[in-house]
């Protein structure tokens, strides 16, 4: 570099370097993550094909049945999976046309909640597997003041989203409080809050109080006075404003506020933080009552808007660990959450209308999500499958260089 | 616990010692079990009433002893055995007293008010019943459930004494089970299954140590998504591949029952212990053998130096990272052969998300144990018959509900890692990459 001439250095580097910058940035990180993502899962797809297998056998002979057979299944899966994710190609007005990306709206709705709360504990230093348990309190709650509370519209609706954020608060204040004065590891504190969540839920639903006929573990329908109003007869609710609300909450707590700044410092680095005199235990207990809050608000999704609005086994399905890949991708930042809550909500709105449409079951959606988290996980693998620069091993390679020609000289 | 040698406390130390603060932590919470125990069991009991223990002594069923205790009787001569023991750790706490010989106080006495406190629920609850309560089924059954925990619970061991922290081990539990259904169903053959099993554990354990030390990303958060990635994956090939051949796959291969010759007729412990598959056998002399190499031997000391002091390890001349990567292979294919109980083991076909959370109990079994193979088996013994109780108990009708069963092990890990294992130190450099 340094031999060009100055001309030389600013025209030419700079175009490399924006080339470079492009293929190394973040965005092209999670592009190409995504691609193989969906890479994989068309693989994983034409596997299961029984067209495609049988064909396979044959495919020196006849490629072209080969290929039409593996185009059809995979293209057929994702093309479904994106008309129920986004646009909705053969609809029968605007409404039906943009229904899709309503209802991937709405799946976003819970991973959101969740994530915003798992990304706290994570930058926090905490790691807080306990989604699914603060869920599923913030459900009991939220649930129990709809069904068997009597109260004005809009007041009651209050009340219901407090309640499911008191209820995974406090589900969030064990594992924090624990931590804070007996030191107790909270990653195996949450996975047991929960384990004794769902078996508290269960056996809450054995009481007649919370079934709405006897001997069914489903509760009663929450009260038409305590639902999300909806937008514009689609599938969007007030329960998304207030996803959105909570991102732009967490985002001035973080950044803005005394609270955050502590938060952000004990997790960097708990020793500087108890050096410069701030009480790192509390500060784990503040963090684990907001998660668990956030989280807990995730249950409002099933009950104050969805189809069903009833408190089952099921409250909680499998948003607490979705949320912790929603929350990675997210790097935990509240845009980057919503952001990474919409594609996972969109890849479960799509796997939906996908398994319907053609018998592609929704588990591959799991496997999606967990190939693109792992890979933005470790970026230099995934410059490593595109070859792209990365500025990192360069150095390195460079160093070594430097360090083999430095003994090559001592020797001589 | 610590069952390695120590010195004999030199004068400085024991000076050290009398200057750290006392710890009631133990003390307290054996005072909560002594006091449940008296109010909510002993006192609550009728002066009449009895309880029946059945214990199988042969190999058969035929060969039963019935057992009749006075419940009252016997549940405040238990809680007097607790409260004496209770009165010991407070003693022991105020004396800054840890260790009596080789046994850890706080542990020893922990595990026997744990056990007095078992026995004073399991009279209380069977009092006056009909049917007896089967001891004997009582325990093979606790063992046979936590053989997965066993086997999980090793596999951890092994990856954070290097130095990598297995979450995963959720799924390569699955992913062994997944293995060995479809190889024990398409060869017809069990052994084959439990072969494989191993395998797809392996695979597992090499993808958490290509991103945990390969990589450097953080391992919880390998391990969490790895289980998700082993859920879809194995949830997927189940609702495609297996569903569509229902007639090879539904068929399932199931392990032998051997009974060991002298051992298998020893009275009650026999049918317990040396009348199962040979999954179980395979488990005690991995245990038993994981124990001694892991601390009395030089595979043991390098993989215990890459995960307390990588460094030093380095400076020595072991590659840090080659160990790793390699242990943590190893346990994924412990891990894996533990899955192979859900499947050809218990002679089951594969099911959606069968290990059910088992590797997460491991996790607590191996931490609750303190890193020690042969403490984390009487740790996992406890999960298994904790899980196992509510089943014998709702043989004999009992009126507590069943899921308040069912989370006692979880609320006593809870317990246990917040008051009682308070002390127990992980491997020092677990979850660090080592970029030497």
């Amino acid at each position: 570099m340094g031999e060009l001439s100055p001309e030389q250095a600013t025209t030419g580097s700079r175009v490399r370097r924006a080339m470079r910058d492009v293929a190394t940035s973040q965005a092209t990180l999670i592009i190409l993550s995504i691609v193989v993502a969906l890479v994989v899962g068309a693989l994983l797809i034409a596997g299961a094909d029984a067209g495609v297998r049988s064909s396979i056998g044959y495919v020196f002979a006849r490629p072209s049945d080969f290929f039409s057979a593996l185009g059809h299944a995979v293209g057929g899966a994702y093309s479904s999976l994106f008309q129920g994710a986004i646009f909705n190609l053969n609809p029968s007005d605007n409404i039906a046309f943009l229904a899709p990306l309503a209802n991937t709206v709405a799946y976003s709705v819970p991973l959101i909640f969740a994530g915003l709360g798992l990304g706290i504990g994570f930058r926090g230093g905490l790691f807080n597997i306990g989604g699914q348990g603060q869920i599923i309190l913030g459900g009991l709650l939220c649930g129990y003041i709809g069904f068997a509370w009597h109260l004005p519209v809009g007041l009651h609706l209050v009340v219901c989203v407090l309640g499911a954020f008191v209820g995974g608060a406090l589900w969030g204040f064990i594992p924090g409080i624990l931590r804070a004065k007996t030191g107790a590891n909270e990653v195996i504190v949450t996975i047991m809050l929960n384990a004794v969540a769902g078996f508290l839920l269960a056996w809450f639903l054995t009481l007649r109080a919370f079934q709405a006929n006897l001997n069914t573990p489903i509760s009663p329908s929450v009260a038409a006075t305590a639902r999300f109003p909806h937008f514009f007869g689609t599938a969007i609710d007030l329960g998304f404003v207030l996803a959105l609300a909570a991102a732009v909450g967490v985002w001035w707590l973080m950044e803005r506020s005394t609270l955050g700044f502590r938060i952000r410092l004990v997790g960097e680095n708990p020793e500087a933080a108890k050096t410069a005199g701030m009480n790192a235990s509390m500060t784990y207990v503040w963090v684990m009552v907001i998660a668990g809050g956030l989280a807990g608000l995730a249950a409002t999704s099933q009950l104050l808007s969805g189809v069903a609005q009833q408190l089952n086994g099921n409250i909680a399905g499998t948003f607490g660990f979705d949320a912790i890949t929603v929350a990675l991708l997210g790097r935990s930042k509240p845009l980057g959450t919503v952001l990474a809550g919409l594609l996972f909500g969109g890849l479960r709105a799509g796997g939906y209308i996908m398994q319907s449409a053609t018998g592609t079951p929704i588990d591959i959606i799991l496997v999606l999500q967990s190939v693109i988290v792992l890979l933005i996980a470790a970026p230099p693998l995934v410059k490593a499958i595109f070859r792209l620069p990365d500025p990192e091993r360069r150095r390195q390679h460079l160093a070594k260089v430097a360090a083999r020609t430095v003994r090559k000289e001592a020797v001589a | 616990m610590s069952t390695t040698t120590r010195p004999a406390p030199v004068a400085p130390e024991a000076d050290l010692a009398s200057l750290l603060p006392r710890s009631w932590k133990v003390p307290i919470a054996l005072t909560v079990f002594t006091l449940l125990s008296a109010v909510a069991f002993a006192l609550t009991t009728k002066a009449t009433a009895v309880s029946r223990v059945a214990i199988m002594t042969g190999t058969t069923g035929l060969g039963t002893i019935n057992l009749t205790f006075g419940t009252l009787r016997w549940s405040w001569a238990l809680t007097a055995v607790m409260a004496a023991f209770t009165g010991f750790a407070w003693w022991a706490a105020a004396n800054r007293i840890h260790q009596v010989g080789q046994l850890p106080v706080g542990t020893t006495v922990g595990t026997i008010v744990g056990v007095g406190f078992v026995c004073t629920f399991l009279l209380w609850a069977v009092a006056d019943k009909a049917s007896p309560l089967q001891f004997t089924g009582l325990l093979s059954g606790a063992l046979f459930l936590s053989v997965p925990l066993i086997f999980g619970a090793m596999a951890g061991s092994v990856c954070e004494h290097v130095g990598v922290i297995n979450v995963s081990i959720e799924g390569q539990l699955l992913a062994g089970a997944f293995l060995a259904a479809v190889v024990g169903a398409v060869t017809k053959n069990a052994w084959l299954g439990l072969l494989a099993a191993p395998v797809a554990g392996a695979l597992i354990g090499a993808l958490l140590a290509l991103f945990a030390v390969r990589y450097w990303v953080d391992h919880i958060i390998v391990g969490v998504v790895l289980n998700v990635l082993v859920s879809g994956l194995t949830s997927y090939l189940f609702s495609t591949v297996l569903s569509q051949n229902t007639a090879v796959f539904s068929v399932a291969a199931k392990l032998p029952t051997w009974k060991i010759p002298l051992l298998g007729e020893i009275p009650v412990l026999g049918p317990v212990l040396f009348q199962q598959n040979v999954l179980v056998y395979i488990m005690y002399v991995g245990v038993f053998v994981l124990q001694i190499m892991m601390f009395h031997s030089r595979w043991g000391l390098r993989l215990r130096s890459c995960g307390e002091h990588p460094r030093a390890a380095d400076t020595v001349g072991i590659k840090v990272n080659r160990t790793r990567v390699l242990n943590t292979i190893l346990g994924g294919a412990i891990a894996g052969l533990g899955g192979a109980y859900f499947t050809v083991a218990a002679g089951l076909a594969f099911g959606k998300d069968m290990s059910g959370g088992r590797g997460y109990i491991a996790l607590a079994a191996m931490i609750l144990g303190g890193w020690r193979p042969k403490a984390a088996l009487l740790a996992a013994l406890l999960f298994g018959f904790a899980d196992n109780l509510q089943n014998a108990l709702g043989i004999v009708g009992v009126a507590v509900p069943s899921q308040f069963m069912l989370m006692a092990p979880y609320l006593v890990t809870i317990f246990a890692v917040a008051g009682l294992v308070g002390r127990v130190r992980a491997p020092a450099m677990e979850g660090k990459a080592y970029k030497g």
